[in-house]
């Protein structure tokens, strides 16, 4: 018995050493063939980034990109570029975009924002901010949302936009808005902030923070409703902006507000999880979840933002619809106008990325890394 | 079974054996000849029941428990085959357990007969209760099978029992007091006392006390092969204090009972998961628990035996997230908790082969929390079991069915439907030679576990509309010994299939922040276990015991039309094992321990971006008696993880590499 023990424990000192730590390089995904049909030289669009967001403490924020010259779908291309840094892309990736030649990646629980050389993805700057969210671009600066303006007074509940100068790449101002502010835009010299107060259920906030650039102050709040999220701008200088209601008794909802008069013109009885405006048309989609049929309820539709009416057409074809088990995030091609939408499916596996035509016909999906959400196209 | 047995040397010779653990258990003593024979007879019983009963058991007792490098109940755990421990890392991270990979709310855990609920969210943490005051800790898989049991001793799928010392005092004593302290890296600080009186022939009391504190500082490397840093663990402090006090009493005329009053008090910091750009976290935890309970015996005759168990328990817990902030200030959460029981078991011997239990459980569960849009939930529960032993020397039949009625009602909002069930199980062990070394034991049980008031009723996530989450289980086994009056050998090995059906899971409902629990899931797991124990004695004064166990689990999720249909299911390794050594030369002891954990993936799809390493500790500790004023005094000294392996047990929550203790005690 005594030898038999000693050859396990030599056995197990052989045979249980861990492997050497894997490289997750995955395999590229063709899901387009360059060259086909007409050359594509005249095309702007070179490729564009997908942001997967991982689930919270799991550290599995990844970026992907699609190469319109070669067309290759590649996974984790922050990684890819970027080995040596500690920790890689970090938690819960939040909103991404590209100004000039860089592409700027919000890391949300990982407290900060990623710059980039968006042709290699190479790091050229880590910018740390607390619970940093959206960011939008305007005149050579990128504007920042944060959920909180100082983590630990328990007298600040209000959030800030921060300031980045696109060269410098430092924060060079900040103004204090609403609690929590979600996504925001810049026009004509103001910027337009949606306030959520997620933190404080059911205090939510109910207001669009203005802000004037030049002085960066706020000088206006927007009424529109509880908890407001997606903001977007038509071609008109009308803003869209989503309400997600108390998930109880208030419904979400969708309103359009009149940039000059800053005030609510029109309101519609429809929940909008994420949207997209494109040459006049919002592309959206809402999932709803019923307690009592334990299902959701997946639509798509479809806004003349000119007209501010509905289409009775929408952007997928019916027999692809089941397809996509969670609509996560949506983008259109600016050229092409070809529909992206990413299916996050249960959280906790890899995505897929379904690219439609404008017709409403599937031409390609691809696997993506988890939570796969936030979509910037490249020149 | 020879092809089971075919199957099992299969497995060995192909080397998926080898990570398994030897524990090594000493059960001598050499202090003082009546302490010798205790340790020897209660070993004894210890086999005896592991050879004998009709559900697998595993049990660590008395002076092995001092001699494992352990500190709190998880530590010891982590010894038994079957069991994956979730352990957050640290002295203060939180500890629960995975029996067969049912996940861990489908096990009872049970102090001193009574089990220790957590109505809120299901889970016991394990690393709160303290070795110091333990006695015996078994597993049970599917359910014990003695008579005199609660009902709820049948209502789950299996069961951790702890039974605590009871007062026990040297010749012509009436008092015996035993002083320990203990201290280790991490800053820990770990003083502790228990004093036994005994108040005349037949009532004896106990009192223990102890205060944990530490810092629970340490370093942890952080590496993906490309990057590779060090860091310290921080916000990993943790301050606890617990006492317990009991009165027990024996009479003649064959009353036996007990009163046990049980107070913990903590506070500790939350150190959260290791992601990108964030090796701090300022979260902290309170968590104070009180109870108090009580069982009385009476024994009418031979025949008819009655037993009452009743118990009062409240528990409070805090959450502040200083990384919140509301209209309110600081995201501060408090929740409490309140429960009364009371059981009542008849048990009546028909024949000197038969016996017949009747036991009828109460339970009142409610719990309050400062949380926007809270139900304020209540829960009643009603449990009778009707349990039949048919026990020869070579054959033992246990039949049993348990009946729940579950009652809930809310001070707002919806409350879930009533419930009632029908729940069967059957247990057998027989002896099918002439030799009464070779016994063979199987069960089949068909259980549930209810939904917590988390899964049910928390803001935003809790779903009132949820069933139970149902598990059947199948197991057959043997247990072969040999006692050669120098060497002890014996073997266990059960197979078993477990189905999960209906289990709750948490689904995403519109968006990130708002999940929903649902009965989503499917999982269907095989397994094997095995435990190998090999005890002697060299000469006069040397003594050894080896433990070798050994896991294999197949559980896949098997979800219709889910993502992930057919892969394992997360941080259930497929290979697992222990390896205990422990020897004695007279004042001596010499132990050592190997733990191996095998590769696992941290979320639903097998993926090389979820994959977790295996990881394997090896322990070293030594303990050594004296005598000193008369009495004897204890020095120990631990060396844990000696090759300072960098791991993790969950995901980006790193355990520590080489640490040591020291301890010391004095019984007086």
């Amino acid at each position: 018995m005594k030898k038999c023990c000693l050859l396990l424990i030599i056995l197990c000192g052989m045979f249980s050493c861990q492997t050497d730590d894997l490289n997750t390089k995955d395999e590229s995904q063709n899901p387009e063939t360059p060259g086909e049909g007409e050359p594509d030289t005249s095309a702007s669009v070179k490729g564009f980034y997908l942001l997967n967001e991982g689930n919270m403490s799991m550290n599995k924020a990844s970026l992907d990109f699609m190469d319109y010259e070669t067309g290759e779908y590649n996974r984790n291309v922050f990684s890819e570029a970027n080995p040596n840094l500690v920790g890689g892309l970090g938690d819960v990736g939040n909103d991404l975009g590209i100004y000039g030649s860089k592409l700027y990646v919000v890391v949300n629980a990982s407290n900060k924002v990623e710059v980039l050389q968006a042709e290699t993805g190479e790091r050229l700057k880590q910018i740390d901010i607390d619970n940093p969210r959206y960011l939008t671009f305007y005149k050579g600066k990128a504007y920042l949302s944060t959920y909180l303006g100082a983590i630990g007074d328990p007298s600040a509940p209000n959030g800030i936009v921060a300031e980045i100068d696109t060269t410098s790449l430092e924060i060079t101002r900040r103004v204090e808005v609403g609690r929590q502010p979600e996504e925001l835009l810049a026009y004509n010299d103001k910027i337009y902030v949606a306030n959520s107060g997620g933190y404080s259920p059911p205090d939510y906030e109910t207001t669009i923070s203005v802000i004037d650039i030049n002085n960066f102050t706020e000088t206006k709040q927007i009424e529109v409703a509880k908890n407001l999220h997606r903001l977007n701008i038509d071609s008109e200088g009308d803003l869209y902006v989503t309400s997600r209601g108390d998930y109880y008794e208030i419904p979400s909802k969708l309103f359009v507000i009149d940039t000059e008069k800053e005030k609510v013109k029109k309101s519609f009885d429809i929940g909008v999880s994420d949207f997209t405006i494109h040459k006049d048309i919002a592309y959206m989609y809402s999932t709803e979840f019923s307690y009592i049929s334990g299902d959701y309820t997946i639509t798509y539709s479809m806004l003349d933002t000119q007209t501010e009416t509905f289409l009775d057409k929408t952007f997928i074809a019916e027999n692809y619809r089941k397809l996509i088990e969670m609509p996560y995030g949506i983008a259109v091609h600016p050229e092409t106008d070809d529909v992206f939408i990413t299916d996050a499916k249960d959280y906790v596996t890899p995505g897929n990325l379904y690219c439609f035509t404008p017709q409403g016909e599937l031409k390609w999906s691809v696997e993506t890394g988890d939570i796969p959400a936030h979509i910037a196209f490249k020149y | 079974m020879r092809k089971y047995l075919k199957y099992i040397t299969i497995l060995s010779f192909s080397g998926l054996l080898l990570c398994s653990t030897l524990l090594v258990g000493q059960e001598r003593d050499t202090i003082s000849p009546i302490e010798l024979q205790e340790v020897l007879l209660s070993h004894h019983k210890n086999d005896y029941e592991s050879h004998n009963s009709p559900s697998p058991v595993q049990a660590i007792s008395g002076e092995k428990l001092e001699k494992l490098n352990t500190l709190n109940v998880a530590d010891a755990l982590r010894y038994f085959s079957g069991i994956q421990l979730k352990d957050y890392g640290g002295v203060g991270g939180i500890k629960t357990v995975n029996v067969r990979s049912m996940g861990s709310q489908h096990t009872g855990i049970f102090y001193d007969g009574i089990q220790l609920g957590n109505a809120q969210n299901g889970q016991v943490d394990l690393g709160k209760f303290s070795l110091e005051n333990m006695e015996k800790v078994s597993l049970y898989q599917g359910q014990r099978t003695a008579m005199l049991q609660s009902a709820k001793s049948y209502a789950s799928a299996n069961t951790i029992y702890l039974k605590t010392k009871t007062p026990e005092f040297s010749v012509a004593k009436n008092y015996k007091i035993s002083a320990g302290i203990r201290t280790s890296s991490f800053g820990l600080f770990n003083p502790s006392l228990s004093i036994n009186y005994k108040i005349n022939d037949a009532i004896s009391a106990r009192v223990s006390t102890e205060m944990v504190k530490a810092d629970g500082k340490y370093k942890f490397q952080y590496s993906n092969g490309v990057y590779d840093t060090t860091a310290t663990r921080n916000n990993a402090d943790i301050i606890s204090y617990r006492l317990e006090a009991s009165v027990h009493g024996k009479h003649k005329n064959r009353d036996t009972w007990k009163v046990k009053y049980y107070h913990y008090d903590s506070e500790r910091g939350l150190p959260g998961a290791i992601v990108a750009n964030r090796f701090n976290r300022p979260q902290r935890l309170w968590d104070r628990g009180d109870f108090i309970q009580a069982d009385y015996k009476h024994e009418f005759g031979d025949k008819y035996t009655i037993k009452i168990r009743g118990k009062y328990g409240e528990n409070f817990s805090r959450y502040l997230d200083p990384e919140i902030v509301t209209t309110k200030g600081l995201l501060d959460n408090k929740y409490d908790q309140q429960e009364y029981y009371l059981s009542l078991v008849h048990s009546y011997k028909i024949k000197p082969y038969w016996t017949l239990s009747f036991a009828t459980d109460f339970q009142h569960n409610a719990m309050q929390a400062n949380l926007y849009r809270f139900a304020y939930p209540k829960r009643n529960s009603l449990l009778n079991v009707l349990a039949s032993n048919l026990d020869f020397d070579w054959f033992n039949l246990q039949v049993s069915l348990l009946s729940t009625g579950i009652y809930e009602s809310v001070k707002y909002y919806e409350a879930a439907d009533d419930f009632q069930e029908y729940s069967p199980s059957l247990l057998f062990n027989v002896q099918p030679f002439a030799s009464p070394n070779f016994r063979i034991r199987g069960f089949y049980k068909n259980i549930f576990r209810m939904p917590t008031f988390n899964d049910l009723y928390y803001t935003f996530v809790g779903n009132t509309f949820l069933a139970p989450e149902y598990s059947d289980q199948i197991n057959l086994g043997f247990s072969w010994q040999k006692d050669q009056g120098n060497t002890f050998f014996n073997i266990t090995s059960d197979i078993y299939k477990i189905w999960i059906t209906d289990k709750i899971v948490a689904v995403p409902g519109t968006n990130l922040f708002r999940w929903t629990m649902l009965n989503l899931g499917e999982v269907e797991t095989n397994g094997v276990e095995t435990n190998i124990t090999n005890s002697g004695k060299i000469g006069t004064s040397f003594n050894y015991t080896a433990i070798l166990t050994y896991t294999f689990q197949e559980s896949l999720d098997v979800t219709p039309r889910g993502n992930s249909y057919g892969q394992q299911i997360p941080y259930i390794p497929k290979h697992s094992g222990s390896l205990s050594l422990m020897t004695n030369y007279k004042n001596l002891n010499l132990n050592y321990s190997f733990i191996y954990t095998g590769e696992r993936y941290s979320q639903k799809t097998n993926i090389p971006s979820n994959y977790l390493q295996p990881w394997y500790t090896h322990d070293i500790s030594t303990n050594y008696s004296l005598r000193f004023l008369k009495n004897p005094l204890k020095v120990g000294v631990e060396l844990n993880n000696v090759l300072d392996q960098q791991y993790a047990v969950i995901k980006n929550f790193p355990m520590p590499g080489r640490s040591f203790r020291v301890n010391l005690n004095y019984e007086f």
